[in-house]
């Protein structure tokens, strides 16, 4: 029998340091239900994600009630619509909005990621179309999320994209202001997007992918925190030892979850997401765990070591734990999700450029940030612009997600309800880079993409 | 379908007994129990085997919650998988 203490621990993870699987993701292609007729292209669109996921959310449920690992989240991604909608000979594109919600509701799932376009080296026209109904798209639906990849570490930076994603941000945020706002909450822009992440707002089922699949994001910042308390005045090499050992349990749980839900549903399985995702639930928080560390609150000097050595090391617990990985995999540092950033955007210590310098060395990239309502499109395009940036010459995913807080200035809240948390509007720097963002073009491909 | 039953609280008279009864009523048999105390507390750990009852485990856990709430006991049921991918390589 395995031994007592690894038992009890197992126990405690779960009922005491919110354990769980975030989120089953079910990608489905939707190559084959391309048309030229947007109705047509709809109702297949419907038509093939009910057949596909008719089955996902019960399964979800089934896995969780049987194995005792609660199971946060059953969502579907499907092919940027971008592509499909090239096809369409029409401006409408926002009727494929309307048809993935449909299907949403239809089977249950809380989010569905793909209202999106690649678009890092130029635009195709149902590129164009896409983003621009973006606003119209995400107002008008609940369960929708949408995500543009403006660069690549290949392919440099799309700069004409960014200037367009700066004014798209804010008018997705101006168009759903009686609501906090909340349409810039579903919308992310990426550098280096991966294609089989499962995580929203930026899930998408990429062109590359096979025509379903099933792919699983872990979590678990309670649990590296729990154990982190225990550990007493060890070194960092110590700390950087117990998080690996913790991201393989973590981790484990997950693969488990992804074969057992990928055997049921008869879809392949794709990959586990080596991630930490927090929440705003107290002690699922991924700056407590950087504070366990040793900081005095999140966001001081040290916040952006403490949080390499912590991503780092839960991509090297997770890889052995799981036979596929991809996806985003590791620390995610989304303000508003995260009740130590919370607090520590509250009070001051996690400013804005300290989340820059943080983009660096974690998963993903400046991640649900509230920003004051009057910021330029010029300037959004512009923090779109640095982060992509980063993410470009280091190889890695960046994203911005900013909520500007229409109406709202620095110190003011907003309060989306559910993961997605509440948050103080941060202070952004209002100086104007509108040459240069009006200059277009592109960012040529910096020298690290010519490996071969 | 193995599970592995905990029961973590204050040590009473009679919990292996009344544990062992609400599996017995279930058709559970019991392949192994371990017993100690750790951390200043009663923990006993059971191996049990569900293939001949009618439950399932969120059913038992169900149960056992109750059976537990009655000796001021926290009781746990989780399939045996769980332990086995985060314990063993």
């Amino acid at each position: 029998m395995i031994n007592t203490h690894d038992i009890i621990e197992t126990v405690n993870m779960i009922d005491n340091e919110n354990l769980d699987v975030r989120t089953i993701t079910m990608g489905i292609s939707l190559l084959s239900c391309i048309d030229e007729d947007i109705d047509k292209a709809c109702t297949k669109i419907y038509d093939k994600i009910c057949r596909y996921a008719n089955d996902l959310v019960k399964t979800g449920e089934d896995i969780s009630s049987e194995y005792g690992i609660p199971i946060i989240h059953k969502r579907i991604s499907v092919t940027p619509i971008g592509m499909v909608a090239s096809a369409c000979q029409t401006q409408k594109i926002v009727k494929f909005a309307l048809a993935l919600e449909k299907a949403a509701k239809t089977v249950g799932v809380n989010f569905i990621g793909g209202y999106s376009a690649l678009v890092q080296k130029g635009f195709s026209d149902g590129d164009y179309a896409l983003i621009e109904s973006i606003p119209e798209a995400l107002s008008m639906t609940d369960h929708v999320c949408s995500s543009v990849n403006i660069g690549s570490t290949k392919a440099g930076i799309n700069m004409d994209a960014v200037k367009m994603m700066g004014r798209i941000v804010k008018k997705t945020a101006e168009m759903t202001a009686d609501r906090d706002c909340i349409g810039a909450a579903k919308l992310v822009v990426f550098c280096n997007a991966p294609e089989d992440n499962p995580f929203m707002a930026g899930a998408m089922h990429g062109p590359g992918e096979p025509d379903c699949e099933i792919n699983v994001g872990v979590s678990g910042p309670g649990v590296v925190r729990a154990a982190l308390s225990k550990c007493g005045d060890c070194d960092l090499a110590a700390v950087a030892e117990l998080i690996k050992k913790t991201a393989f349990k973590i981790t484990r749980t997950g693969q488990l979850v992804a074969q057992e839900a990928s055997r049921r549903l008869g879809v392949p399985f794709g990959i586990v997401d080596l991630s930490l995702a927090p929440t705003p639930a107290i002690g699922d928080s991924v700056a407590h765990i950087l504070e366990e560390m040793g900081l005095e609150e999140c966001g001081c000097f040290g916040t952006t070591a403490a949080l390499a050595l912590l991503n780092d090391a839960v991509k090297k617990g997770g890889v052995m734990a799981s036979s596929q990985v991809g996806g985003l995999s590791g620390a995610f540092i989304p303000v508003t999700e995260d009740a130590g950033m919370i607090s520590a955007a509250r009070s001051g210590c996690l400013t804005l450029n300290k989340l820059e310098a943080m983009t660096a060395v974690c998963s993903v990239g400046l991640d649900m940030i509230n920003i004051p309502g009057d910021t330029t499109a010029e300037v959004i395009s512009a923090i779109i612009a640095d982060e992509a940036a980063i993410g470009m010459v280091n190889s890695k995913t960046t994203a911005v997600r900013v909520i500007p807080a229409i109406g709202k200035k620095e110190g003011d809240e907003l309060n989306f309800g559910g993961l997605l948390g509440e948050g103080p509007v941060m202070y952004v720097n209002q100086k104007s880079p509108a040459k240069f963002i009006n200059r277009g073009g592109r960012i040529p491909a910096p020298l690290q993409s010519l490996k071969n | 379908m193995r599970a592995f039953i905990t029961v973590i609280g204050k040590d009473t008279v009679g919990i292996l007994a009344k544990v062992s009864a609400a599996c017995a009523e279930e058709n559970i048999s019991i392949s192994e129990v371990t017993q100690s105390v750790l951390q200043d507390m009663f923990v006993m750990i059971m191996l049990v085997d569900m293939d001949k009852s009618k439950k399932t485990i969120s059913e038992m856990s169900q149960k056992l919650d109750e059976t537990g709430k009655e000796m001021g006991m926290k009781i746990h049921i989780m399939h045996e998988d769980i332990f086995n991918s985060m314990h063993r390589i």
